[in-house]
């Protein structure tokens, strides 16, 4: 620890600190532009500038070591002068257009401008124009605002590992370009829009729709992964305009997938607004007692392992265990939560999370991932292996991969073969990545869902159980044992047991006739073709989505922005997001509509408020008390997942092919499609 | 605009690939990095491609294809091929014709009378202003800085030679002959020799063992 005096505070702060850090750690706000926490340190703004005791000159704070006994000062007059001047120097060729600027009311310029910012320009001279560029269709540019600060180029190139932007030219000609006309191959790209400190890169959807002033906000956890990542949903009247990223260093640090921030327009598109039912094979709106009516007749006489229940993937913890409860209650076995047809054994918790945690994956110093695709399945996540991969430096994290990559994973990645043979090989010793598992200390092991919806599913998680108990990846005070969920629902539907009851069908058992009576919640990813021609389908779900199309009965539910819901992460962390908007016209809570169902057919459920609801969550699994931490878990002891049976020797397939289109929500939001078209099917775009 | 203003305005090659020549050049230079820090390379393999076009093509720039092909090689990502390429005014990142006339205006050559060399220039070739080309292809004009040889200002500097002590009509008769396909000898263009005195030595002209 090095002492240092900023102001008059002494403070005690790490070797190597930067002066900022020292300033920060006394409570002293220093403007910056260039600097980021979480990118490397550029230096090219100078809005940092201090005074340090005996210096020559005022140093730029962010690039300068702290050194035993360094007097900083912040707010002295030779300090107050240069940032003027430095505030001066980069207005010159702002062109100050903050009346039309998407930034303005957000902006560190602005704001920096307040304090440091002079009232008239002395500037008499042409200013400079550059030319915007195109970066796809989820970034705006207009490059005259950019100050030049580079921070998109350092996190395009640190964080999203796409090496895409560039400084070209120098002095007054340069320019922040990808040089290239092309849109950025990014799953993390909206981030550029959050840490611009000015408006040169703003949101291409959101353009010109919202001041943040008019904006209310609302904590939320985005679903279209299984990473949790913490969200504020912006919202003006009844519509959700925008997602943004909460800092939570534990889960997403400050980033935020595209999909997750982008498909927010979805949730204004092919909306179920009221009740419908089957009538004559055509479907017609009724009230809501109509539609229960209607249920509660084809219910009357069909035994209860006849019908079934299907929870999809955003579903939250409360309308599942609803669900579940009215299911027991009607007594059938038949519900599941794995659209997919996943399988896991869930004797343990630390069978089915992602032990390491995600935070966990920084002390990690060998990786091997089976089956997964991280990037497109959890890029928030991917960004955490790469920030390791980095910060280990050359060869200090071997990552080894196992299944079909469809894309640079961003970080080096040594392809060890497609399919489950090479787990076996791994763990034979045949394999020489076996020795770099075994060298190291905390190695962890990623399963994914591309190892875990086959049949052969449960031999392969213990296989991969066994190798890390073999390599040391679960041992005292690590577990290096990780599942890589996608669905957002999943780990609360597996911790609540919403899984077959004893002599009940699965997903895959319900379909084909399996059961007369089907219940789906939002669940939407599997062919519906495969319902059983006679089976009666309720569907109750925010989107006019396949699964809707084939419903016999539609009962309208709410979005993860329209309720308060719970939601489990990949690592079991529980955590709760809030209500932003009513849900549109007639729809309903799902666990209330459950809870309005229940009292029709007689079960009347026990629960009248949702606090009462998470109570009896809490009761089911007592995970479900503990919001946003997560105890660590000690897998040492565990015999791992039990698993036998053949092992196919088919490759591993991706989870899915287009990560633009994986939910109802992102198939519902233009945004969305138009990456798709970009992004995943570039070639129809170009035949059009 | 400067000279590496947007590219999608500019013809760009298709593809490219180096020559025997020039492959051989790269081994030599590659050999100079360690394998691990061979981006290293990426300045004197701009230089590579661009002599190559000038041979190939007559026109000494380095296409967009060339940068990706240097990335490749250099495992870089492209962009940072063409940051390093638009930094430095050496390398031309559009077509220019079979010569580049690079005119020093800095001060030295100002006050020597490069303003005569910038007017002849334009008046020989027809070329209006900096950063254009002669409507033959044959000439480039560009204004440049300091080219580091003020002792023989006004100079202008041809692909990668120096001109150096030119007036107006000395100019004209340079380009003239360029443009017949000679190559004058570089150098100063009046009598002296290198950075020496015009006509000949005027100090110590005595030898000192005459003085004894």
């Amino acid at each position: 620890m090095v002492k240092v005096t900023v102001d008059g505070i002494v403070v005690d702060v790490p070797n190597g600190s930067s002066a900022l850090q020292a300033c920060e750690a006394a409570g002293k706000e220093i403007p910056r532009f260039c600097f980021h926490e979480r990118l490397s340190v550029a230096g090219n703004c100078r809005m940092c500038l201090v005074q340090v005791v005996r210096a020559p000159k005022p140093v730029a704070s962010c690039g300068f070591p702290v050194a035993e006994g360094m007097e900083i000062l912040t707010d002295t007059e030779i300090v107050r002068k240069a940032r003027r001047a430095v505030m001066e120097f980069l207005l010159i060729n702002h062109p100050l257009d903050c009346p039309i600027c998407d930034q303005g009311g957000e902006c560190d310029l602005q704001d920096q401008a307040f304090g440091y910012g002079a009232d008239h320009s002395r500037y008499q001279e042409a200013k400079r124009a550059v030319k915007d560029k195109y970066l796809g269709p989820l970034v705006k540019t207009v490059m005259t605002r950019c100050i030049q600060c580079t921070r998109c180029i350092r996190f395009a190139t640190e964080i999203a590992g796409v090496p895409e932007l560039g400084a070209v030219s120098r002095g007054e000609n340069m320019e922040v370009t990808n040089y290239v006309e092309k849109a950025l191959t990014s799953e993390l790209s909206g981030n550029l829009i959050d840490i611009c400190p000015v408006g040169a890169l703003t949101s291409k959807p959101y353009a010109f729709t919202a001041r943040p002033w008019e904006l209310k906000r609302t904590d939320s956890i985005d679903v279209s992964d299984a990473v949790g990542t913490n969200i504020s949903l912006h919202v003006r009247g009844s519509a959700v305009l925008r997602a943004v990223p909460r800092v939570n260093d534990a889960v997403n640090e400050e980033w935020l997938a595209d999909k997750g921030r982008f498909s927010v327009d979805g949730l204004k598109h092919r909306r179920l607004d009221r009740p419908w039912v089957r009538v004559h094979g055509k479907l017609q709106a009724v009230s809501w007692q109509d539609a229960f009516v209607a249920i509660g007749r084809r219910l009357d006489g069909v035994p209860g392992d006849r019908i079934g229940a299907i929870a999809g993937d955003l579903c939250d913890a409360e309308s599942m265990l609803a669900l579940k409860d009215l299911m027991t209650a009607l007594g059938s076995p038949n519900i599941d939560c794995r659209q997919d047809g996943a399988d896991y054994d869930l004797s343990h918790r630390a069978y089915y999370t992602f032990g390491t945690t995600i935070a966990g994956i920084e002390d990690a110093d060998a990786l091997l991932i089976v089956g997964s695709i991280p990037r497109q399945e959890a890029p928030v996540l991917n960004a955490r292996i790469r920030k390791r991969f980095l910060a280990a430096g050359r060869g200090g994290f071997p990552i080894g991969l196992i299944g079909a990559p469809t894309a640079d994973p961003t970080y080096k990645a040594e392809l060890l073969g497609e399919g489950p043979e090479v787990l076996a090989a791994l763990r034979d010793g045949m394999h020489p990545f076996a020795e770099v598992l075994k060298a190291a200390k905390k190695p962890m092991i990623i399963v994914g869902h591309g190892a875990l919806t086959r049949p052969d599913a449960r031999a392969i998680l213990a296989s991969a159980w066994a190798l890390a108990a073999e390599t040391g990846a679960i041992g005292a005070g690590w577990n290096g044992f990780n599942v890589l969920h996608r669905a957002a629902s999943r780990v609360a539907g597996l911790d609540m047991g919403l899984v077959p009851g004893k002599g009940g069908r699965s997903a895959a058992g319900m379909m084909s006739g399996g059961v007369d009576v089907l219940w789906l919640l939002g669940a939407d990813e599997f062919h519906t073709a495969q319902i059983g021609p006679d089976t009666f389908v309720i569907y109750q779900g925010h989107h006019g989505d396949a699964a809707a199309a084939r419903a016999d009965v539609i009962l309208p539910g709410a979005t993860y922005a329209e309720k308060s819901g719970t939601y489990v992460n990949t690592e079991g962390r529980v955590q709760r997001s809030f209500r932003a908007v009513m849900p549109p016209g007639e729809a309903r809570e799902d666990w209330r509509i459950l809870r309005a169902f229940s009292e029709v057919v007689g079960h009347t459920l026990p629960y009248d408020t949702v606090e009462m609801l998470r109570e009896r969550l809490a009761t089911v699994n007592p995970v479900f008390r503990v919001i946003g931490g997560l105890d660590a878990v000690d897998a040492s002891a565990l015999p791992g997942p039990t698993g036998g049976g053949a092992v196919s020797s088919a490759p591993f397939r991706p989870v899915f092919d287009d990560y633009y289109q994986t939910d109802p929500i992102c198939r519902a939001s233009p945004t969305m499609g138009e990456c798709s078209r970009i992004y995943v099917h570039p070639r129809t775009v170009a035949a059009e | 605009m400067s000279a590496h203003s947007p590219i999608d305005q500019i013809e760009q090659p298709a593809s490219f690939a180096f020559d025997a020549e020039s492959e051989e050049q790269i081994a030599a230079i590659l050999a100079k990095y360690p394998p691990e820090r061979k981006a290293s390379g990426t300045l004197p393999l701009l230089y590579v491609v661009q002599k190559q076009m000038s041979r190939q093509t007559g026109s000494a720039w380095v296409p967009r294809v060339a940068m990706d092909e240097i990335a490749r090689r250099l495992e870089v990502a492209p962009i940072r091929v063409y940051e390093v390429a638009t930094f430095y005014l050496m390398f031309n990142t559009r077509p220019i014709g079979r010569y580049h006339l690079q005119v020093c205006t800095t001060t030295s050559c100002w006050l020597r009378g490069s303003d005569d060399v910038v007017a002849a220039c334009k008046k020989a070739t027809g070329i209006s202003g900096f950063g254009q080309s002669s409507a033959d292809g044959l000439f480039t004009l560009t204004e440049v800085e300091c080219l580091g040889a003020c002792a023989n200002a006004p100079i202008l500097q041809v692909d990668d030679d120096f001109y150096e002590d030119l007036d107006g009509p000395r100019t004209i008769e340079l380009i003239e002959a360029l443009r017949r396909g000679e190559r004058p000898t570089p150098g100063p263009t009046i009598d002296r020799m290198n950075s020496a005195p015009e006509g000949g030595r005027r100090t110590l002209t005595d030898s000192p063992a005459k003085q004894g």
